[in-house]
């Protein structure tokens, strides 16, 4: 047994940022200072701070230290875990006080959070699933198949509210019921794992930190709607999730907890990986489970619905990674206990992965009617160099922005759909005033343009048109009128596309027009982008009166279209200029303005 | 997994383990000086003999950690156990055994061992 634990995060934030050496050099460390039977090394999930990765968590007393370098080992080593001095100098500076180290939880990053899908990630070893079982893991399930019928089951998620956290927010016991209600002698409990927008990991943190929640929630699903299959369909790009989970299914596997009889009720259900190619459509339901039967990941009209003819045309149940998270916690502790949290339309937490222009990156769940306010001010620490809030993006690609205005708005599904954005999957990116709006929703139309499938003529021509109207705004040769063609189409698109994926494709455009339409108007009427990103509209001058002369800009001119001689006055020659910046950053003399 | 009673019973044993990871401030907390002094007379066989313990008991109610020098060197190793609202007690000159006695005599039960206590000992 060992007198110390020491966590350090395994996810793919703190991995990339070398958490794998860490653990390396630790136990090298530890073996050289004999201290090998006293101090365990465990890999856990994400726990949330990623911008201060890699991250290390020494228990008893949960000293939290941050942005770890291998060097310092030795002496949290030799400090900390033989002579129980904590290494201050290296701890998060945020728990550090003058009485000492404060707990965690009371740091403004994770007091407002109430983890609830997350509650394990960072706390236990996912590879471990005894571990997930000191937890309370399994045991819902074991409730379940003993004490409940699949009708109690449904109507206890039912009664907690609990709504699709993938995105469009439809209640999961009715989607459950509508499973239940057809009859057939095969049905399907799928897992949406394909996470594809830009910035979002919430699911991926789910799977890599706690990867036995979902198969227990799924295990759960099958017994409630009467089927012996899932599959679990996740991303190839996830390598870690992916590599857990199957080291998950395998353990459960062990211990009968999938598979033949388990909990010797004649119950049976098994489960099996399918790893998506990264198309952003299969993330879209029917496009995923034609992507399962083999062929190529399109969607298809609905109806029917999955719940009807889904996987191999048989009823078919599927549910979002963070969706499952919630199910062994709501049988455990009660749909009043779910109830109890958020807003009245929106039951209990969400989890965003925060991104952008903002302190504390990472992953944060929150109770449904927290206010952007909070999130992004509190959570987030602000806006890093004293810039000034503009927008955030909610729901990625299909989602839309939130102004400054409606920061104090709390979050939940409907609010959200009343200010033009939605919830979507999670991703909350952050943007600043050096942020063009149009410049954004050229981004995300261009991520759709790409991950079009090419099936249905809305999505297909419609994005593309879309794009090289906003092309043409940036550029500064469109019109007035352009602003009303591309206003029109985005609603044509919206109306006709096949799937969701080209009926939300134009809501970045929609949202930026509705409240940044002055924006839009200053590239079309002033040929100026007001946040100076559209290079087009830019051109950079030198001031004749400041200038000394000192050659500085035009040596480093990456294509030589400054000219001047020592002492004299600098010309930017504009055909040439590639708008880079470079002189103005070196500029000593504040010569140099960009306009 | 044939039974809930089965699956109760892996995550008992593994919960005294686990349980280092509570972060609770109600604890009781048992802290052994790890100062060179404390390891060179012996303190290190007395904390992992703590430790071992109270996690094997499955005393999830309590941390055992370590501190640095106290300053009576002369007395290591020293244990010392803090309970909320109480008076911290000083156990002096401890070995694994007497830790045993710690545990299942004042840890457990909640009578403390007044011989091993600095009070008694040095009078």
């Amino acid at each position: 047994m060992y007198r110390s634990h020491v966590l350090v995060c395994g996810g793919t934030g703190c991995t990339s940022s070398g958490s794998h050496r860490i653990v390396e050099t630790l136990k090298t460390e530890i073996e050289k200072n004999g201290l090998k039977d006293e101090i365990a090394v465990v890999q856990t999930g994400c726990h949330g701070l990623c911008a201060l990765g890699p991250i290390m968590i020494v228990y008893p007393g949960a000293t939290f230290y941050s942005l770890v370098k291998e060097e310092d080992i030795p002496e949290i080593v030799s400090e900390h875990f033989l002579k129980g001095r904590i290494v201050t100098r290296l701890v998060y500076e945020e728990t550090v006080t003058e009485e000492g180290i404060k707990s965690l939880s009371d740091t403004d990053f994770y007091k407002k959070q109430n983890r609830i899908a997350l509650r394990n990630c960072g706390i236990i070893n996912p590879e471990n699933i005894d571990e997930y079982i000191a937890t309370d893991g399994y045991e819902a399930l074991g409730r379940v198949l003993t004490e409940y019928t699949p009708d109690q089951v449904i109507q206890t998620i039912l009664d907690s509210g609990l709504r699709g956290r993938g995105g469009g927010g439809f209640p999961t016991g009715l989607k459950w019921k509508f499973a239940k209600g057809y009859d057939a002698d095969q049905k399907y409990v799928c897992c949406n794992a394909d996470e594809g927008d830009p910035g979002a990991f919430m699911d991926r943190s789910v799977l890599e930190g706690d990867p036995h929640v979902v198969l227990e929630a799924m295990t759960i699903a099958g017994f409630a709607i009467g089927a012996s299959q899932g599959y679990i369909y996740v991303r190839a790009e996830y390598p870690i999730a992916v590599k857990r989970l199957q080291i998950a299914i395998n353990q459960a596997r062990e211990y009968g907890l999938l598979g033949k009889n388990i909990f010797n009720t004649g119950f049976n259900f098994d489960i099996d990986l399918r790893l998506g190619a990264g198309a952003f459509v299969c993330g879209e339901e029917t496009a995923l489970m034609t992507s399962i039967e083999g062929n190529r990941g399109e969607p298809r009209p609905r109806p029917p619905f999955p719940a009807e003819k889904g996987l191999f045309g048989k009823p078919t149940l599927l549910n979002n990674v963070e969706t499952y998270a919630n199910i062994p916690q709501i049988i455990l502790h009660g749909a009043d206990w779910f109830t109890s949290m958020g807003t009245e339309k929106s039951k209990g937490t969400k989890v965003f992965a925060l991104g952008g222009k903002i302190h504390n990156t990472g992953l944060v769940e929150i109770p449904m009617g927290t206010t952007l306010r909070e999130v992004v001010e509190e959570i987030g620490g602000g806006i890093p160099n004293g810039k000034r809030f503009k927008a955030a993006q909610t729901g990625g690609p299909s989602g839309g922005c939130i102004p400054a205005e409606h920061l104090d708005i709390p979050i939940d599904y409907d609010n959200l759909i009343s200010i033009g954005s939605m919830m979507g999957s999670g991703g909350l990116i952050v943007m600043d005033e050096d942020n063009c709006m149009v410049d954004i929703a050229k981004f995300f139309l261009d991520f759709t343009v790409e991950e079009s499938c090419g099936k249905c003529t809305p999505c297909r021509i419609g994005t593309k048109r879309l794009s090289e109207m906003l092309d043409k705004i940036t550029k500064g040769n469109a019109t007035l009128e352009d602003i009303d063609k591309m206003e029109e189409l985005c609603y044509y698109i919206k109306e006709n596309a096949l799937c969701g994926l080209g009926q939300t494709a134009p809501n970045p455009v929609l949202s930026t027009l509705r409240y940044f339409r002055d924006e839009y108007i200053a590239h079309v009427v002033d040929k100026k982008c007001p946040a100076g990103v559209c290079k087009a509209l830019l051109s950079y001058q030198i001031d004749p009166d400041k200038c000394k002369g000192c050659t500085l800009c035009s040596r480093i001119c990456p294509n030589n279209a400054i000219n001047g001689k020592v002492k004299e006055a600098h010309v930017i020659d504009q055909s040439k200029c590639l708008k880079c910046g470079a002189c103005l950053e070196k500029c000593r003399f504040g010569a140099i303005s960009k306009k | 997994m044939k039974s809930l009673e089965e699956l109760r019973a892996i995550r008992e044993k593994m919960q005294g383990q686990i349980g280092l990871r509570n972060e609770h401030t109600d604890q009781i907390r048992v802290v052994v000086g790890m100062a060179t002094c404390g390891i060179a007379s012996g303190a290190r066989p007395v904390l992992t003999a703590l430790s071992d313990a109270v996690q094997s008991k499955g005393l999830s109610n309590v941390t055992v950690t370590q501190t640095g020098c106290i300053g009576l060197c002369q007395y290591e190793p020293i244990v010392e156990v803090i309970e909320p609202g109480k008076d911290k007690v000083t156990y002096i000159k401890m070995t694994p055994e007497k830790a045993l006695e710690v545990v299942d005599q004042h840890l457990i039960k909640g009578h403390i061992i007044k011989k091993y206590t600095i009070a008694e000992v040095i009078g």
